[in-house]
């Protein structure tokens, strides 16, 4: 139990004194320290104006780069400097590479198990036609899933950096111009060739994206012509017909979509393989589309944000408000 | 399998994927979901510290259905799930520390991508920490990067931007670099799984052969990765990115964006090449060589600075100098002493960023050192919490600094050629620390005159006033005590660790 204890015992304890310190209503060292008011730091007129014209004529000497020798000579010293260190890390590394095991030679230590198994057990245990497709999405694909990660955060940084806020004045009209009004309005070649080409490339692309585990391609190809396609149809239409379809909230939804299914269908794989469960994805025959398991579907995520990735940089480079 | 032992994996994944769920959240989910995540990662980092401090021995996580040489893992040990649960609470502290910074300082729609950017550098970090795997290391380096960079340019000024276009310039180079090693090594051995290229470089170097490539391989990692965590020459970016970046970016980069770099050169000495091999290859006596010159050249800097965002900026630099030399003594007994340094550092600076941004918040936002006369008084706390970091890097006993220092000078007595060497840049470094951290703390203590104090229009702080940053502010003071006054079973778990680790 408490008590309660008068004022003025209150007043001695270091609970109060700590209250009060914290409050600021009594300083801890007034009255009980000896203090010295200090001397108030007095300049003449002239000593100051005297050091201001000395500053000047420092600063007009150092940024007189026409004459100032210190500093076109130590550009020189820096120009040469760099040379010689470049040619040096230049000779370094070739030296370096040339005591490496030689190229392409049958007995080197890259030729080990690693490689052996990707290449003859590949297609059986991940279903996958094209090996090197196995190997990113299956085998190694926590570094894919890390690398499509790359991507986006790259695109957001980009976003950081470029994308303005529409900011409109009292009739709704935009303040901040874009490049929009600078649009080449109806070019009929560039809108010509664009109906004849854009379709053919997005289905070019969809086909690589689809056909990843089966031949040459893959998500990442596959998405960099789907994303040049969406580029030319920008370039020939303007900002106006694309957002009918394509704007920042779509590559949004859009890449959290894809990368939510790779890190959900991933996550699955890693914890069943961790823990010894046997997978239920099967892996269908070797050369059908839906074959090879998960890598059709990770190879359409990855499509979906590099697509994403390459078209919002041009958005973004061209100071479209997305 | 228990199931403890999916908690790494789980956490990379949940950091992971809680980055693309902020994009679509608007700012006050976003803020959630970002402490939710850094909360809950670090509850399971200590369930598996727990757990493998039980269970004595480390385990690999195999990330997919193919063992390690084929596909991805991650392995666990004490050092990994003590560094994983210690980056978490630092973080979780600067970000809720820079909550009123983020506030005025990013513009309003791009609040969620500054937690996508933290989401995705916490999981680099732990990636960085769990991985077994170079090329997997490489890929979060990455993302490390760029999320850095992300971190940096937020609060849109010029000087941000330019520093985060140095940062961006020099971090590629760091990272090219550590891509030329690793190519090197995986021509070398064929591998890229840690323990596979240490049994073969074991193999190479009792044979004798490829020695060039080797040496090449090893400067072209530990130059790489010093470039990324900044030691001494290649400081130049760091000042303007710390001292101009908004408040939680300043405190995080400086406390773990370059710690995950240095924890990773750990891995690369002890699980990749071979301790032996690397003191052989006189690499560290570089490394030694640059950190002495950073730690005192960090703090010749930070005493000619003005600006005290800078300074805290600066004496980071010397302190990077401070866990290189460590590498550099080339005993265990000095890595120790860096790994604990890195700890230390970490919970110091944080501290010092986030209270002198309370003490420059009593100033009229200035951060010039003769508008701070006196902040100490009109911001109590923030006043004690930078004199208490001021104190612990200076290595007063009782503070965390302390016993990083102690640790240091231990481990340079083992060491017959380096000890002098050690001792004195010590101790000069110490001396040159106290310079311009007491200067500061006597500054912020010397009392102003009232009529100035009302003419600038200073105001006085609260501690209730800024509460998010009080409560940051304690806790890292609570940390700071903690690690300066617990620190044998600190060090002993961190020996343990790197027993495990090698």
């Amino acid at each position: 139990m408490s008590r309660k204890i008068p004022d003025k015992e209150y007043e001695k304890t270091l609970s109060f004194r700590l209250k009060r310190w914290l409050d600021g209503t009594k300083d801890a060292f007034v009255d009980t320290v000896e203090m010295k008011e200090q001397e108030e730091f007095k300049e003449d007129d002239t000593v100051v104006i005297n050091r201001t014209k000395e500053r000047q004529q420092r600063m007009a000497r150092v940024y007189d780069l026409a004459n100032n020798l210190g500093i076109s000579g130590f550009n020189k010293l820096y120009r040469i400097f760099c040379v010689c260190f470049c040619l040096f890390l230049v000779l370094m590394l070739l030296i370096a590479v040339s005591f490496l095991p030689a190229y392409g030679h049958p007995e080197n230590p890259v030729n080990n198990e690693v490689a052996k198994r990707y290449i003859e057990d590949g297609l059986q245990e991940t279903g996958s036609v094209n090996i090197v497709t196995g190997m990113i999405l299956d085998y190694r694909a926590f570094d894919t899933l890390g690398e499509s990660h790359v991507l986006f955060i790259a695109t957001c940084t980009v976003l950081i950096l470029l994308r303005k806020d529409r900011k409109k004045d009292e009739h709704g009209n935009n303040i901040d111009v874009s490049d929009r009004i600078y649009e080449p309005k109806n070019d009929v070649i560039l809108q010509t060739a664009a109906r004849v080409l854009v379709p053919p490339i997005i289905i070019f692309g969809i086909y690589v994206v689809l056909g990843g585990h089966l031949g040459p391609g893959g998500g990442f190809s596959g998405g960099a012509i789907i994303g040049a396609g969406l580029i030319l149809y920008l370039n020939a239409f303007g900002f106006k017909k694309t957002e009918r379809f394509f704007t920042g909230k779509t590559y949004k939804i859009l890449s959290v979509c894809a990368l939510g299914c790779y890190c959900l269908a991933k996550s699955y794989s890693f914890y069943t393989g961790a823990n010894h469960i046997e997978s239920i994805i099967p892996l269908g025959t070797p050369g059908a589309i839906l074959s090879s398991g998960l890598i059709l579907i990770l190879n359409i995520c990855v499509g979906i944000v590099v697509a994403g990735t390459m078209y919002t940089f041009y958005v973004m480079f061209r100071k479209g408000d997305y | 399998m228990a199931f403890v032992q999916n908690f790494p994996f789980i956490s990379i994944l949940l950091s992971l994927f809680a980055g693309p769920i902020s994009s679509v959240l608007d700012k006050k989910w976003a803020k959630r979901l970002n402490l939710f995540v850094i909360v809950a990662i670090g509850i399971m980092s200590t369930a598996v510290l727990i757990f493998v401090l039980g269970s004595g021995q480390e385990y690999v996580y195999t990330m997919g259905h193919f063992p390690a040489p084929w596909g991805n893992e991650i392995r666990v040990g004490i050092l990994e799930a003590a560094m994983a649960l210690f980056f978490c609470v630092v973080m979780f502290l600067c970000v809720i520390g820079g909550v009123l910074e983020r506030e005025l300082e990013i513009e309003e729609t791009k609040h969620n991508l500054y937690y996508i950017m933290v989401n995705l550098l916490l999981c680099s970090l732990l990636a960085l920490i769990y991985t077994n795997d170079l090329f997997t290391a490489y890929v979060f380096v990455e993302i490390n990067t760029i999320s850095a960079c992300g971190l940096i340019m937020i609060r849109q000024t010029g000087r941000t931007i330019e520093a985060a276009t140095r940062y961006m310039i020099m971090s590629l180079l760091g990272s090219g670099l550590l891509l030329l090693g690793i190519c090197f090594l995986y021509s070398l051995t064929g591998h890229l799984l840690m323990s596979n290229i240490k049994g073969q470089v074991a193999l190479i170097q009792a044979a004798g052969a490829y020695q060039v490539p080797l040496l090449t391989a090893i400067c072209l990692m530990s130059v790489g990765l010093a470039i990324k965590s900044a030691l001494y020459p290649f400081h130049t970016w760091l000042p303007d990115a710390y001292g101009y970046s908004t408040l939680s970016s300043a405190a995080i980069l400086s406390s773990l964006v370059s710690k995950g770099y240095i924890f990773l050169l750990v891995k690369i000495f002890y699980r990749v090449i071979g301790f032996d091999i690397i003191k052989e290859s006189k690499v560290i006596n570089v490394l030694f060589v640059f950190g002495i010159a950073g730690m005192i050249m960090g703090s010749v800097s930070a005493i000619r600075e003005s600006d005290i965002q800078r300074m805290i900026a600066y004496s980071s630099v010397a302190q990077i100098g401070y866990i290189y030399m460590g590498f550099g003594l080339g005993t265990t007994a000095g890595i120790i002493a860096s790994i604990y340094h890195i700890l230390s550092h970490a919970a110091t600076k944080s501290l010092l960023f986030i209270a002198s941004s309370g003490i420059t918040d009593a100033s009229g936002k200035s951060n010039d050192f003769f508008d701070l006369t006196g902040s100490g008084y009109r911001n109590r706390l923030a006043g004690a919490a930078f004199t208490v970091g001021s104190l612990s890097m200076v290595g007063i006993p009782m503070f965390s600094g302390f016993i990083s220092k102690l640790l240091f000078a231990q481990a340079a007595l083992e060491n017959r050629h380096k000890i002098l060497i050690a001792l004195l840049a010590l101790a000069i470094s110490t001396v040159l620390n106290t310079v311009y951290f007491l200067k500061t703390v006597i500054r912020i203590y010397t009392p102003e005159k009232r009529e100035v104090v009302i003419d600038k229009g200073f105001q006085d702080v609260a501690i209730w006033e800024q509460s998010s940053k009080s409560i940051a502010m304690i806790c890292l003071i609570a940390l700071n005590l903690f690690l300066g006054l617990c620190s044998e079973p600190l060090v002993a778990l961190i020996e343990r660790g790197l027993e495990m680790f090698a």
